[in-house]
């Protein structure tokens, strides 16, 4: 397996949306490096015919029914936003 | 009178029978919080009136002669990541300065309807990633036991304010060893119940497929009493299992005879630091002496659960936390040129190290071309794990291990190497892979008088079991009854 490249973690930075300075991304680089080289020795065990496991439960889909049900109130919710405007959050300009 | 040195049975108790009021024992709790925690930092933050007020009220209610529940004026403390109605929840993180949560997580629900006083929030690593709680945003917290080392983590404040008696029980969250870890590294008893026995509606997510709720106390009794309370079905978690919670008190009856306990192999190797080895096997003569048989058993992937770990929990972090954009709550950059810029600068201002990287490391594992290699991979190397422990608890009722390789470390001592510090986890790690409860026990202190603690496991829902273990081997020792110096202090009359 290839080495992990700073133009990796860039790529895998923004995919993630996430700023990261030059500084961040040189460290980033030789840790994950460091990290996924240890994480290298999965390849001794040969899992060809085992199936993986994405969690411990027996459970697939759960379903409520589809009744409408109390929640939040809109006014509790849009005192968390950091912006707010006639009952919406707001954000920067989407659309030119 | 001291009540914060109580167990919780008794405090409940003596609320009950009315020979202390439960104002009586918070004040206790909070003066011991005055007293110790500008050493310890066991607290992010203290809700002194609120306390009073709460045991005030259940205080009314035993005089109008009303069912006060069966936690009734006991204090909690709780982790900074258990949404609380009106409480700042932050994670021990920047990105959730200033998000007060508008409703309570369902454990707290119920604590507050069992009679529970909600004392205060406890410091961890920011959104539950570390092994020392050196990543919090808001500073670190001490290890009683000496205040030059960590309290282990991620829920190392409230392993610390149990510790230091700030607190008598406690919630944490554990995802790979966050409750049972810094019990060990504090002294007292946590326990990781199994996967899906406690609702997680209102814990913030970290790595849901791993994370769970449970609790830290003086003694298995205590622990057992509170999972009582929080463990059950809730629809709000569609991953909650609907198998009926017992009294966990109950089975605690100090028999044991019979109860056969697996020793693996791969949990004693080399790096199993001398002192905690003989302190384990001091343990097994005790149980065995008590009527358990024990055998070794094998799990011959012990090893590979670090690597799997990091590379599942990374990529459901990194999908979990994809939320912290600035939107709807917590931090938001100011005056961003454009909707990206808000996003990008938003995480990057709001994240700490630890968070960033395993976002990056777990987007990285998840995107094009690596899914395969790593993600899959890993997932295939858990089914693996998760049979090393249906085959040897075919053959036993429960595991016994170290919890940890080594006694509490020096703070600093590891936050230069990432990779050193997710080693330092092994012990505790395949437990949440395979799902199963575990439980932390005190049994010992090493020539530095740092806490040893072991570490049960059993088959899911097989609580009952572990807690039954660990009650009947307080039975026999006093390592619980242990307490740091700082807890000693007495309040000056």
């Amino acid at each position: 397996m290839k080495e992990i490249s700073l133009e990796d973690v860039e790529y895998a930075a923004r995919l993630a949306k996430l700023d990261l300075s030059e500084e961040e991304k040189v460290s980033m680089t030789s840790q994950l490096g460091d990290i996924l080289g240890y994480v290298a020795k999965l390849n001794e065990l040969d899992t060809d015919d085992v199936e993986p496991t994405a969690h411990v439960l027996p459970i697939k889909n759960v379903w409520r029914p589809d009744k409408r049900e109390e929640s939040l109130s809109r006014e509790k919710v849009l005192q968390l936003a950091p912006k707010a405007h006639e009952g919406q959050v707001r954000v920067p300009r989407v659309v030119e | 009178m001291e009540l914060n040195l109580r167990s919780a049975r008794e405090v409940v108790r003596m609320v009950r029978e009315k020979k202390v009021s439960a104002r009586e024992v918070v004040k206790d709790v909070l003066a011991a919080i005055e007293r110790t925690d500008p050493l310890v930092k066991a607290y992010l933050t203290v809700d002194e009136k609120g306390a009073v007020k709460q045991a005030e009220r259940v205080d009314e209610k035993l005089a109008r002669g009303e069912e006060i529940g069966d936690l009734g004026g006991l204090p909690v403390a709780v982790k900074d990541n258990f949404c609380v109605d009106g409480q700042e929840t932050t994670c021990a993180s920047k990105i959730l300065k200033g998000f007060y949560s508008p409703y309570d997580a369902t454990v707290i629900r119920k604590l507050r309807e069992s009679g529970a006083i909600l004392v205060g929030r406890t410091n961890m690593d920011e959104f539950a990633m570390g092994s020392t709680t050196e990543n919090s945003a808001f500073g670190v917290t001490h290890n009683p036991w000496n205040p030059e080392r960590i309290p282990g983590g991620s829920s190392g404040g409230s392993a610390a304010a149990v510790a230091a008696r700030e607190a008598i029980v406690a919630l944490g969250s554990d995802t790979g060893g966050s409750i049972r870890m810094p019990a060990s590294f504090c002294g007292c008893v946590g326990i990781k119940p199994t996967y899906g026995r406690v609702s997680r509606y209102g814990l913030v997510a970290y790595a849901s497929s791993l994370d769970q709720i449970g609790n830290f106390a003086k003694d298995v009794w205590d622990c057992a009493m509170v999972l009582s309370v929080i463990a059950g079905y809730d629809r709000k978690d569609s991953t909650s299992v609907d198998v009926e919670a017992p009294d966990y008190t109950a089975s605690l009856n100090g028999e044991i005879k019979g109860v056969r306990i697996g020793i693996p192999t791969e949990y004693f190797g080399a790096g199993l630091n001398e002192e905690v080895r003989s302190a384990i096997e001091e343990v097994i003569r005790t149980l065995r002496g008590l009527g358990a048989t024990t055998v070794e058993v094998s799990m011959p992937h012990t090893d590979y659960a670090i690597a799997a770990y990091y590379i599942i929990a990374s990529a459901e972090a990194s999908s979990n936390l994809a939320r912290y954009d600035g939107v709807q709550y917590g931090h938001r950059t100011r005056s961003p040129n454009d909707l990206e810029q808000m996003y990008t600068r938003t995480k990057g201002e709001g994240f700490g190290p630890e968070v960033k990287r395993r976002i990056v490391m777990g987007t990285y594992a998840l995107s094009s071309g690596y899914y395969d290699a790593y993600y899959l991979k890993a997932l295939k190397v858990r089914t693996l794990i998760k049979r090393d422990f249906e085959e040897a608890l075919r053959k036993v009722d429960c595991l016994l291990t170290p919890v940890s390789p080594t006694t509490a470390f020096k703070i600093g001592e590891k936050t230069g190497d990432p990779l050193t510090m997710y080693l330092s986890d092994i012990y505790t790690i395949s437990t949440n892979l395979a799902g199963v409860p575990g439980i932390s026990i005190p049994c010992g202190f090493d020539s530095e008088g740092m806490p040893i603690s072991f570490q049960l496991q059993a088959k899911p829902f097989g609580e009952e079991t572990i807690l039954r273990v660990g009650h009947a081997y307080q039975q026999q020792t006093d390592f619980h009854k242990k307490m740091p110096t700082i807890a000693e202090d007495k309040p000056t009359e």
